[in-house]
């Protein structure tokens, strides 16, 4: 087995401002990312020879070939619940390294606000019974009472812990031009929300929000033809999880192992010994506040039952030794499923080009960046590294 | 001797003060006390389970020959109910089975049916299980008086715990209580009619009867068990057939009210709670005629003692709060839907599911001995293909290991949703809904049991899975 690491890199991305875009379509926002990335990577459409798209709702390659008028190119759409943007990089990064195209598209969206009611739908389709009113916060607050009871945190300990994570997330929105989210919110005001599911309150959910990211990838080889500062791809993992979690003998809902798999694959690949030391920021799933907290852990940023108190020591901040979410996360930004992955990737990209769009956002020396998708309910993990110089 | 091997009951979690509904329509309560309500996710197919569990319990379902259900709220019009409970039960297909239904007294017919097939040699042993759970109008005296519940009793001709002696029955001719084939709510025409020459003439008539025909009197008997659909008409007839004191079998009416063809049944549990050996018995029900028996209490009746029975279910329940509650828990008006629900029926998937969807089975890897739940194919622990065997978990009881109060997910219910990841003893884990609880109260390794119930109606039927609930305590 090869490692992915520097053998293909990203010349050029867009990202549409995310929100409830209530007058813009999918083909508008698809647009939108696409000729962004285009004019970043300095390309003309007709470059482009094969392209993937990543969306959880909507159908076949043609969602994108549709609206992008892509000259009858080879395009497929992919789906893997909430890595599905990631599944659409990691997919393109494949097809380039292996030499069968050169320039390839990997664009995520998805628009969830034309379904006439807030939130995501209740229920599953897999079996007419088994999954009939889960919900995601329903499924994502079982590791909040499970992680509080373990660690011995009382409800309102527990909450509090991770109230500062929404907080902190919040305040790198609010930093942002393109997130959803952009206002800061008190430690307070997360604590007293309403509930949505308890202990989830309204301010441990992210939104839900319509959004689109894109990226052009070539062979790292090929890289600097197109720009001085290439990202380059140092790994990818990708862990699928043998059965619902909710159903699986012996799980202790307090982590995942398809979470410390994905990891796993993705530090072999990149070389990471040390994470938490070699890793400059880092994107991770927070569809829930909770969702954060346990990925600290699984991604080896904290020790096991430990994350605590590296949120209390404010570690995670943008002033901290390891930001995560310095673009506000799935907390500012919302879960355009598909996008989220490909979203997560444009922030690493442009901090490690020192390109973030505000002074006070940019990160110093930034050199490895990870991204992190945790979908299904939950089902799949993946782990995207990205660095910004060879070797 | 054909008579009762064992019996069991069912009253629902909730029940409404009488006054509730009178706070609700102005004036005073029409009646006493308080009515068992059916949740939102119960009918008279779950109510029958319940019973049936209860009065199988400890007894290989698998050596039963058949089973009866008795309803006039069937939750199908067409297609049979027995069967489905009979596979939740684990009973097998070479079983008979059939429903008895549309009249107040389908539960005491169906018990003499299976009287006569065990009398005839036809059959060993027949379970019969009878649930209700009709609607008055609002606004209406039988919005009062009507509740919900179930019974089930096994009969059978070896080890009773009681015989039945002797039945008797009467057809009538009569439209004084009906739903015709469009209706929800029950009708009736001017009640002093209905009482006098409808359950009054007929339950009498059907009683004094069986009464002379094995030349017995009213003293004779340790315990009158008939129907009544309220107080007051009962107390009438009562003396009118010279029963009273402690030989008068209470209703039931101020505590679950009127259960309608599981009534008498369920009088009858109330009675073989109490009853002692020696003890004979008058049983009699009402609806187009009359059934009547005679029965003597065996020296058995004192082994069969870890029912919960009628008294087990009585003792555990909570008060619904308000008549809008009680609303919600009979559908009884629509609920404003916050969130999309998707989902979807198929009658051929629950067909092939129906072994782990309505028998609860998880699969038992015979290498590695994991159990998981639904019945996996290919085992989790050590990937072992086709060798497991199934182990049921219906009758299980589990230990809460996760949950969240989920109000997203309650559209068109009640909120929040306890969503639940129940651990049994075996390994298997099971995700469902915990119903029949206070959402406060609920705490990780909390001991639940489990509970088939009605989820949702996609694919234009009714779709029944397993909830847990908190234990219900009362009872043995």
């Amino acid at each position: 087995m090869e490692s992915i690491k520097d053998k293909v890199a990203i010349v050029g991305m867009g990202c549409c401002k995310f929100g409830e875009l209530w007058d813009k379509g999918a083909n508008d926002i698809i647009i939108e990312a696409a000729y962004e990335a285009y004019e970043d990577a300095g390309i003309e459409p007709k470059d482009i020879q094969a392209a993937w798209v990543g969306t959880l709702n909507e159908t076949a390659g043609v969602t994108l070939s549709e609206p992008l008028k892509l000259n009858r190119i080879p395009v497929t759409r992919v789906e893997n619940y909430c890595a599905t943007g990631h599944e659409a990089l990691r997919n393109a990064c494949f097809a380039v390294a292996c030499g069968m195209y050169d320039i390839v598209l990997a664009l995520g969206f998805e628009k969830l606000k034309d379904t006439g009611v807030g939130g995501l739908p209740v229920g599953r389709g897999m079996h007419p019974v088994l999954e009939s009113r889960r919900t995601a916060p329903g499924t994502f607050a079982f590791i909040a009472t499970r992680y509080f009871y373990t660690y011995g945190l009382s409800p309102e300990e527990g909450k509090r812990t991770i109230a500062k994570i929404s907080v902190k997330s919040h305040h790198n929105g609010s930093l942002h031009p393109k997130a959803h989210f952009r206002r800061e919110v008190t430690l307070e005001q997360v604590i007293n929300a309403p509930h949505i599911v308890w202990p989830l309150g309204l301010f441990d959910c992210c939104p839900t929000t319509d959004g689109a990211a894109c990226a052009i990838l070539v062979r790292a080889e090929d890289a600097r033809r197109f720009r001085e500062d290439p990202i380059y791809i140092k790994g990818i993992g990708l862990s699928t999880n043998q059965s619902l979690p909710h159903f699986e003998p012996g799980i202790d809902w307090t982590g995942f192992e398809m979470n410390r798999e994905a990891a796993r694959q993705a530090y072999e690949q990149a070389g990471i010994k040390d994470p938490r030391k070699e890793i400059s920021l880092a994107e991770v799933h927070d569809c829930f506040s909770i969702t954060e907290l346990i990925n600290y852990e699984d991604l080896g940023f904290s020790p096991k039952g430990r994350a605590k108190e590296d949120i209390d020591a404010g570690t995670f901040t943008l002033e901290g030794d390891l930001p995560i979410q310095p673009d506000g996360g799935l907390k500012s930004f919302g879960h355009p499923i598909g996008a989220s992955g490909v979203r997560m990737t444009y922030e690493c990209y442009k901090q490690l080009q020192g390109k973030a769009e505000l002074p006070q956002r940019q990160l110093k020396n930034a050199r490895l960046a990870l991204s992190h998708t945790l979908g299904g309910p939950p089902q799949v993990a993946c782990v995207f590294i990205t660095g910004n110089s060879l070797g | 001797m054909v008579g009762i091997k064992s019996y069991g009951a069912y009253i629902p979690y909730y029940r409404l003060e009488r006054g509730e509904i009178a706070k609700v329509w102005g004036g005073s309560a029409m009646y006493p006390g308080e009515k068992a309500v059916a949740n939102h996710d119960e009918d008279s197919i779950t109510m029958a389970v319940e019973a049936a569990f209860d009065c199988l319990k400890g007894m290989d379902s698998k050596e039963i020959d058949g089973l009866f259900f008795a309803s006039t709220t069937s939750p199908y019009r067409e297609k049979q109910c027995s069967t489905l409970v009979a596979t939740v039960l684990d009973m097998g297909r070479e079983i008979r089975t059939a429903d008895f239904a549309d009249c107040l007294r389908a539960g005491t017919t169906a018990i003499r049916s299976a009287v006569d097939a065990i009398k005839a040699d036809a059959a060993k042993s027949i379970v019969v299980t009878a649930a209700d759970c009709r609607l008055g109008f609002p606004y209406s005296q039988m919005e009062h008086t009507v509740g919900d519940g179930a019974a089930a009793f096994l009969i059978g001709d070896s080890d009773v715990i009681a015989t039945i002696d002797d039945c008797y029955s009467i057809s009538d001719e009569i439209t004084d209580v009906w739903r015709t084939d469009e209706d929800n709510f029950v009708r009736m025409w001017e009640d002093r009619w209905v009482i006098m020459h409808g359950y009054s003439e007929n339950v009498a008539e059907a009683v004094s009867a069986i009464m002379k025909k094995n030349g017995l009197e009213a003293k004779d008997f340790a315990k009158a068990v008939v129907y009544g659909p309220d107080l007051r008409s009962h107390d009438a007839l009562m003396r009118r057939l010279g029963f009273e004191g402690a030989q008068v079998q209470d209703t039931l009416f101020t505590t679950v009210g009127n259960t309608g063809a599981a009534s008498a049944m369920i009088m009858l549990g109330a009675a073989l709670d109490e009853a002692k050996a020696g003890d004979r018995i008058i049983l009699a029900s009402y609806g187009d005629g009359a059934d009547a028996f005679i029965l003597t209490v065996s020296k058995k009746v004192a082994k069969v003692n870890d029912q919960r029975g009628v008294k087990g279910f009585l003792e555990s329940k909570a008060p619904l709060p308000s008549y809008g509650k009680y609303l919600v828990a009979r559908q009884l008006v629509p609920l404003s839907p916050t969130a999309a629900i998707v989902g979807r029926g198929s009658a051929t998937v629950m067909w092939r599911t129906k072994n782990w969807v309505l028998g609860c089975h998880a699969s038992k890897c015979r290498k590695c001995g994991m159990v998981t739940f639904p019945i996996q194919r290919v085992c989790y622990g050590c990937q072992s293909k086709d060798d497991f065997d199934e182990v049921s978990l219906s009758q299980k009881k589990g230990k809460l290991f996760t949950f969240s109060l989920d109000n997203l997910a309650a559209v068109g219910i009640n909120p929040p949703i306890v969503q639940s990841v129940v651990h049994f003893e075996e390994g298997a884990r099971f995700y469902c809904m915990m119903t029949d609880c206070d959402p406060q109260q609920v705490k990780i390794d909390m001991p639940v049991e489990m509970t088939l119930r009605r989820l949702h109606e996609f694919g234009d039927f009714h779709n029944y899975f397993w909830k847990c609930r908190p234990i219900r305590e009362g009872g043995a």
